[in-house]
């Protein structure tokens, strides 16, 4: 399968994950810093406690650090990003989503956050209940495999889909689980998880105007970004 | 073999010297305590910027100068300096001799006490007394305070220096900003229980040993105490180590055909093991090797908390920098990963990286640049915070 960018862990000759947003259209809360990780920025309040899952070098940690007054931590599987992380002052450890979340204590954080990783973890459905054990919030942002051009060039060619994001073949790819957008909000309905908010943005960057409609959302929203609480239940 | 070697010179150490003594986990006391120790850099007028260096076990205060008796370069030149990761210009380091060391703390080889702190004119030899990590640790605490820091920056060590800043942040959290445990593990597993007493053995086999009195003769039990770092010596390299170095190589002058013999080395990796052996006694006393490899034997930080390391850190208030070196076998990566979750569930602020390095355990003194690096960002983020 082609391949999104798993946050920052598999894709060395593109930091970034994707090529920065054409044009002035959204606000930028930090230059430099990757859209779906200015957008769970702005979803942070400050002083807020923040455990960020995959967080490759740390440009969000520092930020909340920096802007927010955030204590913010890290978890960050590749070592050289993590070496990298910690060589910034930053509080990373280097482990993975799937074997180190299990270690922290209850309610640890106010806030944990997984960018563009949990279609690459082995368990998903796992890793959030872990999220929001540890967390009483979970961001989570992820490519969505529902997004048209994926179903149109799958409908036509009837081969795995290769666009931008998806740019891996399928004997490659570290996305084990891609899911769409409706797929979330019924893992989330399966688990008892309160969506709080969230959004999708198209291919441009641009926020997506869908936010009554997950159904439009999932055809024309490239990015997913959730944020969860855990349920009353 | 058969001619007797000397006790190493003494030499005239820098020390604090405590009259009301220590008293030890063991139960005992000792007094008066005498801590030697080395500084680098200068404290500020805040006395914010202190960093405590701890010494592996046969390491000794004399970190970033040469050394008296030897003349070698500090064991962590590397490291401490001027623009280094613990940077002199910056900090103020401190590093003192362990206690139950030789090179002028109390140990086995200063003049034994009674209990009102009376000369007995003997060596302590092996009535010196069991000491812990901890015990070590609080003597360090006595030179601390006697500088007059409330307060350290960070404390750093490697492997056993590494159990010390462990040691320190569990039973002193209010006054370690930041810890920087080493290659290190939160305690000695049996392996490396077995490895010591493989060279405690070689140390009571030697005749010269005397039951632990061999003073009395004048002598010092050469033989065994070098077979001892030989075997030790091995333990701190890798496979991979040994094999870049020495690989299969005959020793080219004595063997120019590799001809058979038993009867002097054959190897390269041979000479390099005697020599190592033969050096290492000119400088460390055999009954401060006992004493301390009993210290790290005993330390289990987990042990004494119903086996939860976690509880060890439960509320601390220090930042911690753990990395673990990935050829090293003697405290594997496993072992720090152990002390990073128990952080973890003490809901600890941690950083740590496994660094790949084909050294062993021994990478933590070299040239490791992505270690150095990471440290030295560390340590500058713990002082940026701190104002220092």
């Amino acid at each position: 399968m082609p391949e999104a960018p798993t946050d920052h862990r598999h894709d060395g000759d593109r930091p970034g994950g994707r090529p920065a947003p054409r044009g002035g259209e959204i606000t930028y809360v930090a230059k430099n810093m990757r859209l779906d990780l200015r957008l769970i920025a702005e979803m942070v309040p400050p002083g807020a406690t923040v455990l960020d899952i995959g967080c490759g070098d740390g440009t969000l940690l520092a930020h909340l650090s920096a802007e927010k007054g955030a204590d913010a931590r890290g978890i960050e599987i590749d070592m050289a990003q993590a070496t990298q992380a910690v060589a910034a002052g930053l509080a990373v450890i280097q482990g993975d989503a799937d074997h180190d979340l299990a270690f922290y204590p209850d309610g640890a954080f106010d806030y944990v956050v997984l960018s563009r990783t949990l279609q690459a973890v082995e368990r998903p459905r796992e890793v959030l209940r872990q999220m929001l054990r540890i967390g009483r919030h979970a961001i989570v942002s992820f490519p969505n495999f529902g997004h048209w051009l994926l179903r149109w060039q799958l409908l036509s060619k009837g081969r795995m889909p290769v666009t931008e994001t998806w740019h891996r073949e399928w004997y490659e790819t570290p996305n084990i689980h891609p899911c769409t957008i409706r797929d979330f909000f019924d893992l989330c309905r399966l688990e008892g998880y309160e969506v709080v908010r969230w959004l999708a943005v198209d291919d441009r960057g641009l926020k997506a105007p869908w936010t009554r409609s997950p159904r439009l959302a999932n055809l024309f929203g490239e990015q997913a970004l959730f944020l969860l609480r855990r349920g009353r239940r | 073999m058969s001619a007797p070697v000397a006790p190493f010179p003494q030499v005239d150490h820098q020390r604090a010297v405590f009259a009301d003594g220590l008293a030890l986990d063991c139960g005992m006391a000792i007094a008066p305590l005498a801590v030697a120790y080395r500084t680098y850099g200068r404290l500020n007028a805040a006395r914010s910027n202190a960093v405590l260096v701890c010494h592996a076990l046969t390491g000794d205060q004399y970190v970033a100068e040469p050394h008296p008796l030897t003349g070698k370069p500090g064991w962590w030149e590397s490291v401490v300096g001027p623009g280094k990761p613990l940077d002199t210009d910056r900090y103020f380091l401190i590093c003192a001799n362990v206690l139950g060391g030789c090179m002028g703390s109390t140990g086995p080889q200063e003049e034994m006490t009674d209990a009102a702190g009376r000369g007995l004119g003997r060596p302590w030899g092996t009535d010196f007394p069991n000491i812990t990590i901890r015990d070590m640790v609080r003597a360090q605490k006595r030179l601390v305070e006697h500088l007059g820091i409330a307060r350290l920056l960070a404390v750093v060590g490697g492997s056993m220096g590494g159990m010390q800043a462990l040691e320190w942040a569990a039973t002193f959290p209010e006054t370690v900003f930041a810890a920087a445990p080493i290659a290190t593990a939160a305690y000695h597993s049996a392996q490396n229980i077995a490895f010591h007493e493989v060279g405690r053995a070689a140390i009571h086999a030697d005749p010269a040993w005397q039951g632990g009195r061999y003073w009395e003769a004048g002598g010092v039990p050469a033989q065994g105490l070098s077979v001892a770092r030989m075997v030790a010596h091995i333990t701190y390299l890798s496979e991979q180590a040994l094999t870049r170095k020495f690989g299969r190589r005959l020793r080219g002058d004595t063997n120019p055909r590799g001809a058979l013999t038993f009867l002097e080395d054959v190897f390269e990796v041979e000479s390099y093991l005697r020599h190592q052996g033969s050096t290492f006694v000119r400088r460390f006393d055999a009954n401060s090797y006992l004493t301390i490899t009993r210290a790290m034997d005993y330390f289990d930080l987990a042990a004494e908390r119903g086996g939860d390391l976690a509880a060890a850190f439960r509320g601390t208030p220090t930042r911690f920098f753990v990395a673990s070196f990935s050829s090293d076998w003697l405290f594997p990566t496993a072992e720090s990963r152990a002390i990073v979750r128990a952080l973890n569930a003490a809901a600890a602020n941690v950083s740590f990286v496994e660094i790949t390095s084909d050294k062993g355990h021994d990478a933590f003194l070299l040239d490791e640049p992505d270690f150095h690096r990471a440290l030295g960002g560390f340590l500058a983020g713990c002082a940026d915070r701190l104002g220092v």
